[in-house]
């Protein structure tokens, strides 16, 4: 069965879920298939439909109305699907807690896997959380086993 | 019946096809990849990336007529298997039949045919508009491709067995020696380019406006099968063209092998020279670039097949 996740780990594809971010993460993203980075050497790609993606990206601090958004693209995902959180914003929602749109927190709304904060995180940042990402599937296929 | 099971599924049929043109995507991904100063991804890529769907979930999606969104991509990959072994069992082989260039057009079409029939079933707004494109750019590179033919026929002396298109280009010269035959590469290039959705055609699957398009409702295994043929036409494309234009005389199989490989590799350079120079672009001027650009030189092509040149 470890055969399944390192196929897994090695073609993430991403869909990337901006709910109210400032677009700077959004901007260090794209950074990451850039020249100097180039993650699509380890198979990641952005993808632009849900249904083809293994792993959902959010930036931004979650208010009501993206959240819907968010549940409804969490449940629309083909499984297994992991979540990661970029930036501040949606770790900890960083200044706007206590705003009256904001909720809680994220993981009161899907479930998170990655927590990668920042404002905005680094690419060198985003790549540490995505081989964090990459550790803890396979970790957790191993204890389940 | 072992024989023929074995012709369809393992060497000129399913496995080989498919390895060939997920090489042949690696290879194109990878030239894009250098165009940028990128790395790019490693060479078994694309078989992870076909692995993988196949481990997902597939999600039929509501209010879809779910026969037709099953069957789609299914009968997509059969009908480009079938043109692959046509294709291969001529160039490797030596086998063929009569009128097979014209079975070969129509299996050709069937896989765009179904990916617009599988988006349509989806029932998904952006999907119809991503199939909206796709049958406006059939339109437009459908003729182009024809007068192609049509060159290629005239040039073997009207014959419709590509046998013989290919016997006449051994006994004689290649076909794209000539000033006809140089044309009618060209513009098939252009016709696979478009017939891929590789870049300056792919409004049909366009991420950035109409996020995946026609495809955009499909995940896990059904997707599998529609990536699965698109990788096969990328074997099957470049051969057909290969076959039609500019099959070269050789002495042994070992260089026939040779031959086609460095050819093939040729052209899908000149396929991401194009995608990488070039953005995308609308609908209006794809048509316009086909029919009143390539189409007429199309036609120029077929009277300088006709006067000898």
């Amino acid at each position: 069965m470890k055969l399944k996740e390192k196929i897994l780990t090695k073609s993430l594809w991403v869909y990337h879920l901006s709910a109210g971010s400032c677009n700077n993460c959004d901007i260090e993203i794209l950074d990451c298939f850039t020249p100097r980075f180039d993650i699509e050497r380890f198979g990641i790609q952005l993808v632009g439909s849900i249904r083809h993606a293994d792993v959902l990206l959010i930036t931004g601090a979650m208010n009501k109305k993206s959240a819907k958004i968010l549940k409804a693209l969490y449940e629309q995902a083909p499984r297994p699907l992991f979540v990661a959180a970029v930036g501040i914003c949606p770790c900890s929602q960083h200044l706007f807690k206590g705003n009256y749109p904001m909720l809680n927190a994220l993981d009161e709304i899907v479930p998170v896997d990655v927590y990668i904060p920042g404002c905005p995180p680094r690419p060198e940042a985003i790549i540490a959380g995505i081989s964090k990402l990459i550790d803890k599937i396979n970790a957790k296929k191993q204890e389940t086993k | 019946m072992i024989k023929l099971f074995a012709q369809y599924l393992v060497f000129p049929g399913l496995l080989f096809s498919f390895f060939i043109g997920a090489m042949g995507f690696w290879l194109e991904r990878k030239l894009t990849a250098r165009f940028q100063y990128r790395v790019g991804p490693p060479w078994y890529q694309n078989f992870l990336d076909v692995i993988k769907l196949f481990l997902k979930e597939t999600i039929l999606p509501q209010g879809a007529s779910k026969i037709m969104f099953i069957l789609s991509p299914i009968i997509s990959l059969s009908a480009v298997i079938l043109v692959s072994v046509m294709l291969a069992n001529n160039y490797f082989l030596n086998k063929s039949f009569v009128g097979d260039v014209i079975v070969i057009l129509y299996l050709l079409l069937i896989p765009s045919l179904f990916t617009i029939l599988g988006a349509f079933s989806s029932k998904n707004p952006l999907a119809l508009v991503g199939a909206a494109r796709e049958i406006k750019l059939m339109l437009a590179y459908e003729f182009v491709f024809i007068t192609c033919l049509i060159i290629a026929i005239v040039k073997s002396g009207n014959s419709i067995m590509l046998a013989d298109i290919t016997g006449n280009q051994i006994l004689n010269k290649p076909n794209a020696m000539s000033l006809s035959g140089a044309i009618a590469v060209l513009l098939s290039i252009f016709y696979a380019q478009a017939k891929l959705c590789i870049v300056p055609f792919d409004m049909a699957e366009a991420e950035q406006e109409i996020m995946a398009g026609t495809v955009i409702e499909y995940s896990g295994p059904l997707l599998g099968f529609y990536k699965i043929a698109k990788l096969m036409l990328y074997f099957s494309l470049p051969l057909f063209i290969i076959s039609l234009f500019i099959k070269v005389r050789t002495t042994s199989t070992m260089s026939r092998y040779f031959i086609f490989f460095l050819i093939y590799a040729l052209i899908i350079f000149a396929m991401s020279v194009i995608k990488n120079i070039n953005p995308r672009m609308r609908i209006k001027d794809a048509l316009g670039f086909f029919w009143f650009l390539l189409f007429p030189l199309g036609i120029l092509g077929i009277i300088l097949a006709q006067l000898g040149l």
